[in-house]
């Protein structure tokens, strides 16, 4: 994709001010990380407190009569489960039951949702709901025109007046004087929030923030945040050859509750069993892993870096059932050369064991 | 992160790598404008101490939070020393990549190999005409 056609956040002119390395992520020209580099930047959200511009992800409205009961049949999780004010970790699936997207549903009162997806699978997202929801229910693409930050690290309440709200949900409120959809969600294992924040009053709240004592922080860190707690993404852990519980995502997939795209197969291969499925592991040997590297004895590393927290090579892979289970040893190629690592229970970063 | 410099006390190789020559004794290191490239080092991974190296040879690889760099020897010789402080300090390389930032030490084969390799002054224009 040429540059000319990459999308910019509400944010760019700030990422640039701050001294940001932009890269194309996703068709949009995103941080990658600031000047003072990625590592300070991780540790700044695991000891204090970082903010990241996630204006680049997708956010889809949908409501009308029948939109709850269409989404039910759509998306894996059961949203029966939770009330309005309340958000919700679920997947799209095909119907062999493997992921088109990974997304957070947001549920307000009566039938309207809100679906905050992977930016790189939005036009995928889109195309999926739109020929399935049906009549009556209204998609409409709100990614445009909002801006969205994750402020992440456990000094955010100390820094950030912000509303109470238990994990997973939601209100609106005004934080520094600025109307904003407040979520106690994110991406890298810390206390935090997500903010939806209408783009015209974007650049406002984010110098707010920073002021505010909170560190700038880009894809970059989000990635090796993420990496440490486990969490999987799109294009890397997840995507449309493996299903939902090759992934280990049967946690959030309704099998015995209700039916979806994909939960016949889903209910099959769990009949079955024995699948190759997505582990953590930690280096034994000093090596770095990376995506893409084989799995000796079958397997393929889908994540793998450098965890500033631990010090020690990290990472995901799919590998057989045979050698899932923590502690079994795994032998990495990193580029030729066989490197030992241990599968480990997830999430391979925990505050205050590291 | 420090400022642009090329010592002139240094002979260097194209692929970013420098050398600093005391008898038939080498260090080698890369350069400032190599691991700006590269960006924060997080891992380096030598040959053993003992490896013959050939000149234009890899010596092992750097790798950082974006990217993996084949280190490539400027002088042949035999490996006599690699730089075990690095281990959980890379980004020595980084902050003071001609200092503690050093690599591998190299009884070299042939100490007029140097020759062959820029001086601080060429290197600068090479890397200006990157």
């Amino acid at each position: 994709m040429s540059a000319g056609t990459l999308r910019r956040t509400p944010l760019y002119d700030r990422h640039r001010m701050a001294g940001a390395r932009l890269v194309p992520f996703a068709g949009w020209e995103m941080p990658v990380q600031y000047a003072g580099g990625v590592i300070a930047e991780h540790r700044a959200v695991r000891e204090r407190c970082g903010v990241f511009d996630v204006s680049h992800m997708g956010r889809f409205d949908v409501r009308g009569p029948g939109a709850l009961a269409a989404l039910q049949a759509l998306l894996s999780n059961d949203l029966g489960r939770i009330d309005a004010g309340a958000a919700q970790y679920t997947l799209l699936l095909d119907e062999r039951g493997c992921p088109i997207d990974d997304l957070i549903a947001y549920r307000f009162e009566g039938e309207h949702f809100m679906l905050v997806v992977n930016a790189g699978r939005a036009a995928q997202d889109w195309a999926w709901l739109h020929d399935r929801l049906g009549d009556g229910v209204a998609l409409r693409d709100d990614t445009a025109g909002w801006a969205m930050l994750a402020i992440q690290g456990p000094d955010v309440r100390d820094l950030i007046d912000l509303p109470e709200l238990a994990p997973f949900h939601f209100d609106r409120a005004e934080v520094f004087g600025i109307p904003l959809l407040v979520a106690a969600t994110g991406y890298t294992g810390e206390p935090g929030v997500e903010v939806v924040v209408e783009a015209a009053r974007a650049g406002e709240l984010w110098d707010r923030v920073v002021a505010a004592g909170v560190t700038p922080a880009g894809l970059g860190a989000r990635d090796t945040l993420r990496l440490e707690v486990c969490y999987p993404l799109y294009g890397n852990d997840l995507g449309e050859r493996w299903t939902a519980l090759q992934a280990g995502l049967g946690w959030v997939c309704a099998l015995d509750a209700k039916r979806f795209s994909g939960s016949d197969a889903l209910l099959a291969q769990r009949e079955r069993g024995g699948y190759d499925r997505l582990v953590a592991f930690r280096m034994t040997e000093r090596a770095i892993p990376r995506q893409g590297m084989p799995v000796a004895g079958g397997g393929e590393v889908t994540s793998g870096t450098m965890s500033p927290s631990l010090g020690i090579g990290i990472g995901m892979a799919y590998v057989p059932a045979a050698t899932a289970e923590p502690g079994s040893v795994l032998e990495i190629d990193v580029r030729g050369r066989p490197a030992r690592a241990e599968v480990a229970r997830k999430p391979l970063y925990r505050k205050g064991a590291a | 992160m420090t400022d642009p410099s090329y010592p002139d006390d240094l002979r260097y190789h194209e692929a970013h790598d420098w050398v600093r020559l005391d008898g038939d004794v080498a260090t080698f290191g890369i350069t400032w404008y190599a691991q700006d490239t590269l960006g924060e080092v997080v891992f380096f991974s030598p040959v053993a101490v003992g490896t013959k190296l050939d000149r234009d040879g890899d010596y092992g690889e750097l790798e950082s939070t974006k990217a993996v760099s084949t280190l490539v020897a400027p002088m042949s010789g035999e490996v006599i020393e690699v730089n075990e402080a690095l281990d959980g300090a890379e980004s020595s390389v980084n902050d003071d990549p001609y200092g503690a930032g050093w690599l591998v030490r190299v009884r070299v084969d042939d100490p007029s190999q140097a020759d062959e390799l820029m001086d601080a002054e060429a290197y600068q224009r090479f890397v200006d005409s990157l």
